[in-house]
């Protein structure tokens, strides 16, 4: 119907097309000037919020979720789920403070099995996903139980006490570099930077998103898709594991239910983040600050007045409106290559 | 719905008195268009009460968007339908079977879980005194209908494993309990064997003499012989001809569906150089068999042939993604067999999938990252990679290829259907293939994009590489090949140089009739060549 339109149409859709596309891809960036604004908005109603005190603490328990995030991103951006995360953390840090506890090993050999209990977990996990070829939100919806009751078998109704952890133990925790940057945050910081550069400079990296994208034409190009599922599954473990080691040295007291229920803000942080539930797309460090934004987010509530109780409500509130922003996004970036290719 | 009918035969109620019945279906002006094809242009055709209408063309000639029409799948862009004589617009498919039309798929859409008799009444099972469903009541009716077909089936058993023909007769009784006045059966006979066409027919030709007015959709000429009153020639989303099936001859239906023109980048003539893949009795069960050809450097050898006759399939064998379960592949003088696409892109092979969003692009990523793909390993053989060197690699093969984009770190999404492809074409270019097996690489791209692609395939061949093009696009196949393969059913069934081919004898071969009763010499009938400037 147009063809004398064909010069001028290209130039006419780009720019919204490139508006809503540049919107899409800056999911960090918003989600800063979000964190901005209402920490604003949230710091004249609570002057407290925006002290140098409040923001580390909120920070250093937020980068154990943010490590544990960025290792659900990966196995997301490949079109799968792991909902087993949070017993993996479980099973770590019950398992970490009880060899402390009963001086089987010193701290370095006890968080090395920490971080090796999470990859063989996560491993499983993979085995399960890929060879048995489960699909992984129900495989992790098992392993999730199973790890969980392995917790309790092993742990029984025992809780390790701070007293039990050798001294110092805890410290990393409270500790802030030069004064100002937590350990605990540094150690994200750290992840998020090698997890990018590997996802974003590194052959497999490439692949995870090519694999979580199109699955046919990535087979067309010979790349391994089922080692590429087990080895972000096998990673997310072992982020698990890091995330475990770090529960006992923020919490000190351990029992056989730490981290439950903590798999929701770990999805949400991730989806909040920008990384597409449909696979192939989102970043590391979207689903860190998606992480941190929770932090804030569960933060801020008593501060302005709101129970803790809304928080499960709010959580699942910012879930929906994440997916919904996502989808609705993808449907006018769809809807203008569609008006384009019309020309 | 503004088009006039032009010329359109008066019906329903004549001036003169005279109580013409009224078509069944009458079409005017049908027009229906998707971004860049027109799937059809201003097509009429009348469906009388109680005949059997045959409906042909080539891939792509607006059939099967017609049957969406009908079905409430699409709405058309302009045009009138009348059923009965009565101006009607078929707002969904819900609306369509309110109508009384019913379509019968190639492969039947039904429930495999619930049985045959749940299935026939899916939606409107007769029902008790408090609106619960009747069961008893629903068995009994599906037994009587499938009495009525003249058939045996056990109403009671899970549709989940009964045959395709099976299938389709319980599509067949579900119109009959819905009283359908439209069958249309939509290459119904694909996947069905010799007894059980014969079964068909003889039931679709019970049902025309109860007044069912029935379209049937083939590619199987005899069968429209067979079975057909009368036949309808579609062309490019034009209607061409509606004659008595009795008035008509193979050769002239092949006609009619054929001598489509297009003006094509004239094929370049390039040295045909030494054999670089020999194929030989190649076989894959229940897709094709006995398959043996070869291909030169420097040669396009054109598979043509119907959607689903193992062209594909070959393809994909020969590029690892299926295996083979007999034959031989050479590749220079050596047997080979690949495993996987990997192994084949190695060894110099590259394939152009058919479908491009599904199997050829990522769309998540950039040009320059889709280009670089396949040739990851090779371009960073260290750890990390450079966004630098990808771009220049990437820049080198889309500027190559002419790919119209605002830079190669542009979306590949973004792109327009045309420029897409060439960005498939640049990745596998970048592979450095020795033979480049290319399916569908025109499909669905404008006719500016289709002729800068197909200068690109002759400057390939020309450079040196073996090409292998898969196309339905009869024109395009004619006028690029040196050789053309027309496979039939799995199925080698000609082989015909550049010069000696025509479209008749490509679709001669390609609707199953062997090359002995060629059609070419038709007296009287001036014979269509390929594309208007093509050959040398």
């Amino acid at each position: 119907m147009a063809e004398p339109a064909v010069a001028a149409g290209l130039g006419a859709a780009r720019p919204r097309g490139s508006w809503v596309s540049a919107f899409a891809r800056q999911r960090e960036l918003s989600l800063v000037a979000i964190m901005v604004v209402l920490g604003a908005l949230v710091s004249i109603a609570a002057p407290q919020f925006l002290t140098f005190s409040n923001i580390t603490a909120v920070a250093v328990l937020a980068s154990i979720y943010a490590i544990a995030s960025v290792g659900e991103a990966l196995v997301v951006i490949t079109r799968n789920i792991d909902l087993s995360v949070e017993a993996t953390i479980g099973v770590v840090a019950y398992c970490v403070a009880s060899v402390l506890e009963r001086h089987v090993f010193d701290a370095p050999a006890a968080i090395a099995l920490g971080i090796g209990i999470g990859l063989v977990l996560g491993m499983a996990n993979g085995v399960i996903v890929t060879l048995l070829r489960v699909p992984s939100i129900v495989a992790t919806l098992g392993t999730l139980s199973i790890f969980r009751g392995l917790d309790y078998v092993i742990a029984g109704s025992h809780q390790v006490p701070l007293a039990g952890l050798p001294p110092g133990f805890t410290d990393p925790a409270r500790t802030n570099l030069f004064g100002v940057l937590p350990v605990f945050v540094l150690v994200a910081l750290g992840v998020v930077v090698l997890g990018t550069i590997i996802l974003r400079s590194t052959r497999f990296g490439r692949q995870v998103y090519a694999v979580g994208s199109n699955p046919e034409a990535a087979a067309i190009l010979g790349i391994p898709a089922r080692l590429v599922e087990f080895a972000a599954f096998s990673v997310c473990g072992l982020l698990a594991g890091v995330a475990g080691v770090m529960w006992v040295m923020f919490f000190g007291t351990i029992n056989g239910t730490a981290g439950t229920g903590i798999v929701l803000s770990i999805v949400a942080a991730v989806v909040v983040g920008g990384v597409s539930t449909l696979g192939g797309s989102g970043t590391i460090a979207g689903a860190a600050l998606g992480a941190l934004f929770l932090g804030f987010t569960a933060n801020a509530l008593p501060l302005v007045g709101l129970s803790q109780f809304w928080l499960q409500a709010i959580y699942g509130l910012v879930i929906l409106v994440a997916v919904s922003v996502d989808a609705i996004i993808l449907r006018r970036l769809q809807r203008a290559t569609a008006e384009r290719r019309a020309r | 719905m503004t088009m006039l009918p032009t010329a359109a035969p008066s019906t329903s109620p004549e001036p003169d008195g005279t109580t013409a019945v009224p078509p069944r279906i009458q079409l005017r002006g049908i027009s229906k268009r998707f971004a860049a094809t027109q799937a059809l242009a201003d097509v009429s055709l009348d469906l009388l009460q109680g005949e059997v209408h045959g409906l042909v063309g080539e891939n792509g000639a607006g059939k099967s968007t017609l049957v969406k029409i009908l079905a409430g799948v699409h709405q058309p862009d302009g045009g009138t339908i009348r059923l009965d004589g009565e101006e009607t617009q078929i707002h969904g498919p819900a609306h369509s079977r309110s109508l009384g039309i019913a379509v019968v798929h190639q492969e039947p859409r039904l429930f495999p879980d619930l049985t045959v008799a749940e299935n026939v009444f899916i939606g409107h099972a007769p029902t008790g005194r408090f609106g619960s469903i009747d069961w008893g009541g629903t068995r009994s009716r599906a037994e009587g209908l499938f009495r009525e077909l003249g058939v045996q089936v056990d109403v009671g058993a899970p549709v989940r494993g009964l045959s395709m023909a099976d299938q389709q007769l319980i599509e067949i009784a579900k119109s009959l309990s819905l009283e359908a006045r439209v069958l249309i059966l939509d290459e119904p006979t694909a996947s069905l064997s010799a007894h059980e066409v014969d079964r068909l027919f003889t039931i679709v030709r019970r049902l025309r003499d109860r007044g069912v007015s029935i379209l049937f959709v083939s590619h199987r000429l005899d069968e429209v012989f067979a079975l057909c009153d009368r036949a309808t020639v579609f062309r490019d989303g034009r209607h061409v001809v509606t004659m008595a099936t009795g008035a008509l001859t193979t050769a002239d239906l092949v006609r009619h569906m054929v001598g489509r023109t297009v003006s094509l980048f004239p094929k370049v003539e390039t040295p045909i150089g030494d054999v670089l893949l020999e194929v030989s009795g190649l076989a894959r069960v229940g897709e094709f068999r006995e398959v043996g050809f070869t291909v030169r450097a420097g040669e396009i050898v054109g598979f043509a042939g119907l959607v689903g006759a193992g062209r594909t399939e070959v393809a994909r064998v020969l590029f690892g993604i299926d295996q083979r379960d007999g034959g031989e592949v050479r590749l220079h003088g050596q047997p080979v067999r690949f495993a996987s696409p990997s192994a084949a892109m190695h060894a110099g092979i590259a394939y152009l999938p058919e479908d491009r969003h599904q199997e050829g692009l990522v769309g998540d990523f950039t040009i320059a990252q889709n280009v670089t793909l396949p040739i990851l390993p090779r371009l960073f053989p260290r750890l990390l990679m450079r966004a630098s060197a990808e771009r220049r690699v990437a820049h080198e093969f889309t500027h190559q290829l002419n790919v119209r984009m605002t830079g190669v770190d542009q979306l590949v999404g973004a792109l327009s259907g045309g420029n897409q492809q060439k960005v498939v074409l640049a990745k596998w270019l970048a592979s450095r293939p020795r033979i480049l097996i290319l399916d569908e690489p025109t499909r669905g791209i404008d006719i500016g994009a289709k002729v800068e692609v197909h200068r690109i395939i002759s400057e390939l061949a020309a450079s040196g590489l073996g090409i292998i093009l898969i196309s339905s696009d009869l024109p395009e196949v004619l006028a690029m090949s040196d050789r053309i393969l027309v496979f039939h059913e799995g199925r080698i069934t000609a082989e015909i140089s550049h010069d000696q081919a025509t479209q008749e004898r490509v679709m001669f071969a390609a609707t199953g009739n062997l090359a002995g009763d060629d059609p070419s010499p038709v007296p009287g009938v001036p014979s269509h060549e390929a594309g208007g400037p093509v050959d040398g």
